[in-house]
């Protein structure tokens, strides 16, 4: 259990690693990425341009560079921003992953129960029309951008039909903090999560149905069925259960990448400051500590779903739980 | 039909909505303590035969009737059938590989066979299961109860199986080839258990194609080919004098149950037809060694004695 604890923790540590590295490489190879001329500010003298060079220590080599950035990052963590006259990305961070994590459990827990509720009711009523327009209408769920989607759901909430009865509750774009207002919580993340959550019930409930279907074609259902157990127990207790594993981990995935950031366009859409729109914020001003701590933030919740998953995966098949004291 | 007679199949025909013929005629009976080997090559309509008595087969279209205790099968409804199963009729499949879940305990799931059709604890159940499991000779069966499947040995899966379907006291027992996945000395054991069963009293269907389990196993044989019963009797009859061709073939196919194994066995020459190109006469005429010009008409079942044979050489 220990051993098992500190390979993960080395896991982790590595991934952080090459990622880390990986982006201050990227960065420092982007042509016209050199930070020194935007901290200056415009039309700045070769003089001060050298000073902010040195202050900043653009002149020492990249390793020493790369050290003293993790170093801020991790150890006394006030790496500061190269823009915003300096703000401190860390509380920067913290400050908006409460956001990001509203409006993910918000997200999934719609995507979850309509892509459950739709994939189930598909597969017990495949080929039937039911089944069609569900997979129909699933599929144009996939294939609607985020952004796209958010932007019609603000025209039509915010300014077309806002006077109407139907969208009268819906708040202006923004977020409020549980400890503010729960209600006003609720209600400001009600349609960004909806939306976000749109494209997740079409991919969940396909996926779902095609593993349930795959699954009912096994022979221990067959058994299940011999056995005098009703379509509802045979379905939910005996096909759901050999089906959800693929379910499970992909929703760990999704999960963990929307909380890291992967919200980006629908935070930027509805204005939510998250973590996404922060990531959003640092790419467009090429802010190296901002891109630095945001990427890190959301390869640790990666890394820790993949720890997760591995878990729940050994919980839900013991084959599997098995298979890892073989090798 | 006596009182006695639990199972009684009786011109069954199943076709796929398309057309094509799975089963042409299979009539087979059973009565409480006999054993009813159903014999035939691979793809002659045993699990389907087996399928159809579980109620388990999708869309098809069937014919004849389906008779268990006087009941006609192919005409109830899913609730009944529900009842029926595990309960009336229990079935061990073939690959006790596969056929557990494999995500959850054994013991758990023999207890949900008992809950299902009974009113007890799950405690009640439990020791019903490990009681069952004991008599099935797994040992320490407690601790059997709360592995997963994967973690029992072949042999042991398959006792674990029978002692599921065994759970409910059913008075009708179908195995679907039990042994086919085990190795001949496991084989032996089971074909033990599954022998007791039918001292006490249930009616057992045992589908196989091996003759030496029937000769071993069985009171009475069925012999399908091509989705056709072609012959049946009581087993001593048939493999005394067995009277149609394809049985002949399938007996000189067979090893002696003692003594040396051949160096050759004499095989069937051809392949079974497929069931979109069966012959429109007797199924067997192109692979047969005797046939005769009038085998390109279906010939009627002939009694002889205490067998039925379907053949134009015993047609008067
Ligand atoms: N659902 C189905 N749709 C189409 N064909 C089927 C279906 N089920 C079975 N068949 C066909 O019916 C024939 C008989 O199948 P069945 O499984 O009863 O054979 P079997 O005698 O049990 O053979 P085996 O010894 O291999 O188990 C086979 O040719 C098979 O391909
Ligand atoms: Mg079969």
């Amino acid at each position: 259990m220990l051993r098992m604890l500190a390979a993960r923790l080395g896991q982790m540590v590595f991934v952080l690693f090459g990622i880390s590295v990986l982006v201050f490489g990227v960065f420092f190879a982007t042509p016209g990425a050199d930070p020194t001329a935007r901290i200056a500010g415009r039309g700045a003298s070769p003089e001060v341009m050298a000073r902010v060079r040195s202050a900043y220590g653009f002149d020492r080599p990249l390793p020493v560079q790369y050290a003293r950035m993790m170093e801020k990052l991790f150890v006394s963590r006030d790496l500061t921003s190269f823009v915003d006259h300096g703000a401190p990305v860390v509380p920067e961070v913290m400050a908006a992953a409460p956001v990001t994590l509203s409006l993910v459990l918000w997200a999934s827990l719609f995507w979850v129960v309509f892509s459950l509720a739709i994939g189930i009711v598909s597969a017990v009523l495949r080929d039937s029309w039911v089944d069609r327009f569900f997979m129909g209408i699933g599929l144009l769920g996939l294939s609607m951008p985020v952004f796209w989607l958010g932007e019609v759901v603000n025209l039509v909430t915010q300014s077309r039909f806002h006077d109407t009865w139907l969208f009268s509750w819906v708040p202006p774009l923004g977020y409020v903090p549980f400890s503010e207002s729960p209600l006003g919580w609720a209600r400001a993340l009600l349609l960004p999560a909806l939306t976000l959550s749109v494209a997740f019930i079409g991919l969940y409930a396909r996926v779902l149905r095609a593993e349930l279907l795959a699954a009912m074609g096994e022979d221990a259902i067959r058994t299940a069925r011999a056995k005098g157990a009703g379509p509802a127990r045979v379905w939910l207790w005996h096909g759901l259960r050999l089906s959800w594993l693929s379910y499970v981990s992909l929703f760990g995935m999704d999960f963990a990448q929307l909380v890291g950031g992967g919200a980006l366009l629908t935070e930027v859409v509805f204005a939510l400051p998250g973590v996404g729109r922060l990531t959003y914020q640092g790419l467009n001003t090429l802010d190296l500590p901002l891109i630095m701590a945001t990427v890190m933030y959301a390869a640790v919740f990666v890394v820790l779903a993949n720890a997760v998953i591995d878990g729940v995966y050994a919980l839900l098949d013991p084959r599997i739980a098995e298979g890892r004291h073989g090798r | 039909m006596d009182a006695e007679t639990l199972l009684s199949i009786e011109d069954l025909r199943l076709a796929l909505p398309d057309g094509r013929v799975l089963l042409d005629g299979v009539s087979l009976s059973l009565a409480r303590g006999e054993a009813l080997g159903v014999v035939g090559e691979s793809g002659s309509g045993k699990s389907l035969t087996a399928m159809t008595v579980m109620g388990l087969l999708p869309d098809v279209r069937s014919s004849g009737a389906v008779r268990f205790r006087a009941r006609d099968l192919l005409m109830q409804d899913a609730r009944a059938w529900r009842r029926l199963r595990g309960k009336e009729i229990a079935m061990i499949f073939q690959d006790p590989m596969t056929a557990f879940l494999p995500v959850r305990r054994v013991g758990a799931q023999i207890d949900e066979q008992i809950r299902l059709h009974e009113k007890l604890s799950r405690r009640e159940a439990r020791a019903r299961t490990v009681r069952l499991l004991g008599e099935m000779g797994v040992p320490d069966p407690a601790a059997a109860a709360e592995r997963f499947p994967h973690q029992l040995s072949g042999g042991l899966r398959q006792r674990a199986m029978i002692a599921m379907a065994l759970s409910c006291a059913p008075a009708l027992l179908i195995a679907d080839e039990p042994t086919t996945a085990l190795d001949v000395t496991v084989q032996a054991q089971i074909l033990v258990l599954l022998t007791r069963l039918r001292e006490t009293g249930a009616g057992l269907m045992l589908i196989t194609h091996d003759m030496g389990v029937v000769a071993q196993a069985c009171t009475h044989v069925a012999v399908l080919y091509a989705g056709v019963v072609v012959e049946r009797g009581p087993v001593r009859a048939v493999l005394d004098a067995p009277l149609h061709p394809y049985t002949r073939a399938l007996l000189a196919a067979m090893p002696p149950l003692d003594g040396p194994r051949p160096a050759h066995l004499p095989a069937i020459a051809g392949q079974p037809p497929a069931p979109d190109a069966r012959p429109p006469g007797c199924v067997f005429a192109p692979r047969c060694p005797q046939v005769r010009p009038d085998c390109a008409i279906r010939p009627p079942v002939v009694r002889m004695g205490e067998q039925e044979v379907v053949c134009v050489l015993y047609a008067s």
